[in-house]
């Protein structure tokens, strides 16, 4: 009978450890800046197929097709998107590498917009694809601007980042996604 | 408060900006048409799929509530999916294989999932057991009074 007592004590106690546990758990991860960010189903999967149009070349479209063979980064802004402009010098020295193409996707924009933003900050892709309707950004699972994706020489993605890209995720996760897929230094 | 106003404006241009920069994974504003439906039995279909669906942006909403974007843009996925003739369980999968199971309210039950769904239940056995334990205890019976006590309660009462 006592024996049943302190069992069912140490039951409540455990309950209650286990809470108070999730709790902290979750206490410390609300600073994390990926909290909200939700992983992409795509990684692994092939690239969504698509035809763009370009945003230097109006009546051209790029299909999905053409990229394939090299890897390349797709890169989703808008001239509307703050957070595209703190990642702007860090995807511009990285284009300069020349490592790897950086394709831009330029979404939900307009037209005047995109362009001037690209004359007073720079251009760093290698091909900025349109999406002014958000259709196909859908297909790719984008919810914001900006966000990565890395998608290897047979057209699977490999790795995403939702948010601007920082030194700290250029090191920690960008840099090792390339060498992972065997991009040359 | 006497403010002259070219520091009222610096200070709201400095407002502004940290406003600006503290927004890191953005979205466009744009107005959206509303969605025409042909009948009532369609609109009814349409709000019950959504009002199931989160948004991925402002993840404390559903699908049907949010003025994100991102939201209009995915009422609009569904209701084209819907006049392609897709099913309710097609649209919720297309949308999975697009943006996670996060998009379902009602996750499928499966091995990952399965803490989420029987958890509660757990916890409410668990917390069942131990009140049954707990109640079954009887009152604790006091042993009599001793004679040492019973002279000291004499020895008070003055008898």
């Amino acid at each position: 009978m006592a024996g049943n007592r302190h069992l069912a004590s140490a039951v409540i106690a455990a309950v209650f450890l286990g809470l108070v546990g999730l709790l902290l758990y979750g206490v410390l991860v609300s600073d994390r800046s990926d909290r909200d960010v939700l992983p992409s189903p795509l990684i692994g999967k092939p690239a969504p197929e698509f035809s763009l149009p370009v945003l230097h070349e109006p009546g051209r479209l790029v299909d999905s097709r053409e990229l394939l063979g090299q890897p390349y980064l797709l890169n989703v802004w808008g001239s509307w998107c703050p957070g595209c402009r703190v990642e702007h010098p860090v995807i511009t020295r990285l284009a300069e590498t020349k490592r790897i193409r950086v394709v831009g996707y330029n979404w939900k924009d307009e037209h005047a917009d995109a362009m001037r933003w690209l004359e007073q900050f720079g251009n760093p892709y290698w091909l900025v694809l349109v999406d002014y309707d958000g259709r196909k950004a859908i297909d790719w699972g984008i919810y914001g601007a900006p966000e990565t994706f890395l998608v290897d020489a047979q057209g699977i993605v490999r790795w995403k980042h939702v948010g601007p890209i920082d030194e700290a995720v250029l090191e920690r996760d960008l840099l090792p996604a390339l060498d992972a897929i065997g991009v040359p230094r | 408060m006497n403010v002259r106003p070219a520091l009222l404006r610096r200070l709201l241009a400095a407002l502004l900006f940290a406003l600006a920069i503290g927004v890191v994974h953005a979205q466009a504003v744009r107005d959206a048409t509303p969605l025409e439906f042909r009948d009532e039995a369609e609109a009814r279909r349409f709000h019950d799929l959504v009002a199931e669906l989160r948004c991925v942006m402002c993840q404390n909403q559903s699908l049907a509530d949010s003025n994100a974007q991102i939201a209009h843009d995915l009422r609009r996925e569904v209701f084209e999916l819907m006049r392609e003739g897709r099913s309710d369980a097609e649209i919720r999968d297309y949308l999975v294989d697009r943006y996670g199971e996060f998009v379902l309210y009602r996750p499928p039950f499966s091995a990952r999932n399965a803490l989420l769904w029987v958890g509660p239940f757990v916890l409410l056995v668990v917390g069942a057991l131990a009140w049954w334990r707990l109640g079954r205890r009887r009152p604790m019976e006091r042993p009599p009074p001793g004679d040492a006590t019973l002279e000291k309660v004499d020895e008070l009462l003055g008898r």
